[in-house]
């Protein structure tokens, strides 16, 4: 499903993965964790096909993410979650959610019950359809970008500290979705800081430490 | 194709739909251009047969600072908070992405247009003598100026610096499309004996390259 | 972060670029020499009146602008072709030549810009002259690359630098007829009749004078182009080789006990 072998990769001239070997198989659940600045946000990135290795490979689901269309049809079929939200401000949740589902390539504009069952999903009230985005509370901004995830019905999540910036009751939705989404069979990392939550969730922990695989509960 | 042509169509509805949630081209550079023409009153003549004399210049000087401002608008659009990064995530044709923006930004143009040109018929006194030649041109020009502008937006993108540096790069790479067009608009006006259709040949050249030309490259560009 | 440099020598120069360089200073001392000095001014009698005209001594910059310009042109479109290259192949070589040319062509372009403007002012009595083809297609080609300039410093990742690049400079290089042939119709309209080169009588000295002006403004470009393309070069090893050394600094630097309490792990 992920396979990663000496892997490097650059944010400009700084190598943020200095040599990553890493094997997850399809339906795993992995907690990624490790200190500030270790690349889990680059590592993440690099396996949703949003950069190019510097050396090394990298094969998500089947494609060799050296190659640019490659890494354009694997963004496809992952679903990233990253620290920026991705939406839209002058937008309203429901043209959002409805705007990305429609760009990562649904073929028929996902019906009002898929986004209210999304949003319904992720907790938030029927009542913020119609609210334009920059109206919401950053926690609220957060789950509809998740609920914009959800809608996509992706085969790889790679969620990077999903719990961040929400509210207790914000979090239990954010482990049962990646409950769902493994019960589902779905693959999914997850780098976080919240250990507790997440290692109930998952037996595997990988910790990265400056670039590179410190420590692999696997193996 | 039809997946190209829906993607192109759904970022140019968004970035439309966004503009009419804002209203920023409406309420702030559409102003802008008001103030430019106001602006040239000021340093040349208070004499309206002058400003007549140099209306087809003046409004395409104009044309082309307010595509400036659309144009950092329609890349800061997309700046906001990992916008960007979703699209390319979208896994969407670059070229779609590419097709969908600049026709926002055609969109806009041409509404700056349309109030430009009553500009000038207000504040300078023109006359349209040509009225298709007037929106053949419009038309032509504002199609080179939104994909020429929307590849050279992406161009500047990702740098502290766009503001400053967008102006530099694009703006002598219209110095065609800017001499077509206030030749073209000269014949249409009325102010020069020139033969504007023979212009428009120029300036359906530039947006065809620009169109093509731009598609091509925005995809090898996002994919940096 | 401290960069040992990569020991491949710390200058560009080497016995050829030497000689080269010898060469060309010769041949450059050698055409002002002739442009300044050997060679007459021209004077030409008028046809009717049968007074002294023409362009005096302002001729002799025409023996440095007009090699200039073919040059310019020469090296930009190398930049083109360079610049094309890399979006084909992705290669450093490509990219390093192509940003090479760009800027000893904005270079000569600046000069050509200048030693015109010169000529014109006595033999035009003007500093500028709109109406001239050449001179504005120049222009606007010196502000394109001027931009190039400009944005491959103001982009910090390099392989986004090159890209960015090698997409402008095409661009650039496309536009650059219709920004010629836009020119060109514009003038016709106004009815000008300047001085150009046609009419200057180019025999003998003259002729000498200005084909060892192509060749030594050849030769002064490929030296510049040596070492410019040389500078890139090891700028790009010295990263590279920084890159390495980053990586490995950086693994190195991982400590197991800082690494468990950031996560907290019982040691």
């Amino acid at each position: 499903m992920v396979e990663l072998n000496a892997a490097v990769a650059l944010l400009g001239r700084f190598p943020a993965l200095t040599g990553v070997d890493l094997r997850i198989e399809a339906g795993e659940t992995v907690l990624l964790q490790g200190p500030n600045g270790a690349g889990k946000t680059t590592l993440l990135r690099l396996c949703a096909g949003l950069l190019a290795p510097e050396s090394g490979t990298v094969t998500v689901l089947g494609h060799d993410l050296a190659a640019g269309p490659e890494r354009r049809a694997v963004r496809r079929r992952v679903a990233l979650l990253g620290h920026s939200t991705g939406l839209y401000e002058d937008l309203t949740v429901a043209e959002n959610v409805r705007f990305w589902a429609r760009a990562a390539g649904l073929d028929a504009e996902p019906s009002v019950e898929r986004v209210v069952g999304a949003l319904q999903r992720l907790g938030l009230d029927d009542g913020l359809l119609d609210l334009p985005v920059h109206r919401l509370s950053a926690g609220q901004r957060r789950r509809t970008s998740l609920a914009a995830l959800v809608v996509r019905r992706p085969e790889l999540w790679l969620l990077d500290e999903p719990h961040a910036g929400l509210d207790q009751a914000g979090r239990n939705v954010v482990d049962e979705l990646i409950g769902d989404a493994v019960a589902a069979g779905g693959t999914v990392v997850v780098s976080s800081h919240e250990l507790e939550r997440v290692r109930l969730l998952s037996p595997r922990v990988v910790t990265l430490a400056g670039g590179t695989v410190h420590r692999d509960t696997s193996s | 194709m039809s997946r190209f042509l829906a993607d192109a169509r759904l970022v140019a509805a968004k970035d439309l739909r966004i503009e009419a949630r804002s209203r920023v081209v409406l309420n702030q550079v559409a102003p802008f251009a008001l103030l430019v023409l106001v602006l040239f009153g000021f340093a040349l003549d208070a004499d309206q047969r002058t400003l007549r004399a140099f209306a087809p210049g003046l409004f395409w000087v104009a044309v082309l600072l307010c595509a400036l401002l659309a144009i950092q608008r329609s890349v800061s659009v997309e700046q906001a908070d990992g916008a960007l990064t979703g699209l390319r995530l979208s896994g969407m044709s670059p070229a779609a992405l590419f097709i969908g923006k600049a026709s926002a930004v055609f969109v806009q143009l041409v509404v700056l247009e349309v109030l430009l040109t009553a500009g000038i018929i207000v504040l300078y006194g023109s006359e349209v003598a040509q009225p298709l030649l007037v929106v053949a041109t419009g038309l032509l020009a504002a199609v080179a100026v939104a994909c020429t502008g929307t590849l050279y937006g992406a161009l500047a993108s990702g740098l502290g610096v766009r503001e400053t540096l967008l102006p530099i790069l694009l703006l002598p790479v219209l110095a065609p499309v800017l001499i077509g067009a206030t030749r073209a608009f000269d014949d249409a006006l009325g102010s020069a004996a020139v033969d504007g259709w023979a212009w428009l040949g120029l300036l359906a050249v530039f947006a065809v390259v620009a169109t093509a030309g731009g598609a091509l490259a925005y995809g090898a560009l996002v994919e940096e | 972060m401290t960069e040992t440099m990569v020991t491949t020598g710390t200058t560009t120069g080497s016995g050829g670029s030497r000689v080269l360089g010898a060469v060309t200073l010769l041949g450059l001392a050698t055409l002002l020499l002739f442009a300044f000095g050997l060679t007459e001014p021209d004077v030409r009698l008028h046809p009717t009146t049968g007074e002294e005209i023409g362009q005096f001594d302002a001729v002799r910059l025409l023996y440095l602008h007009v090699p200039l310009a073919v040059f310019t042109y020469v090296a930009f479109v190398l930049c083109a072709v360079a610049s094309a290259g890399y979006l084909v192949r992705r290669t450093p070589w490509f990219d390093t030549m192509a940003h090479a040319a760009a800027e000893v062509g904005t270079v000569f372009c600046g000069l050509v810009l200048v030693t015109g403007s010169i000529w014109g002012r006595p033999v035009w009595n003007t500093w500028w002259e709109w109406g001239d083809v050449r001179l504005m297609t120049t222009l606007v080609l010196f502000l394109m690359f001027t931009g190039y300039l400009a944005l491959r410093r103001a982009t910090v990742d390099p392989r986004a630098a090159a890209l960015r690049g090698a997409v402008v400079a095409l661009v650039a290089v496309l536009d650059l007829p219709l920004v010629n042939r836009s020119v060109e119709w514009w003038e016709n309209r106004t009815l000008h009749q300047k001085s150009t080169l046609g009419e200057l009588k180019i025999q003998d000295l003259t002729l000498f004078t200005l084909m060892l002006g192509f060749l030594v403004f050849g030769l002064v470009l490929a030296w510049l182009l040596l070492h410019r393309f040389r500078v890139g070069w090891l700028e790009r090893e010295d990263a590279e080789h920084g890159v390495a050394t980053a990586i490995a600094e950086r693994r190195a630097a991982i400590d197991g006990g800082d690494v468990d309490a950031a996560v907290g792990e019982d040691a």
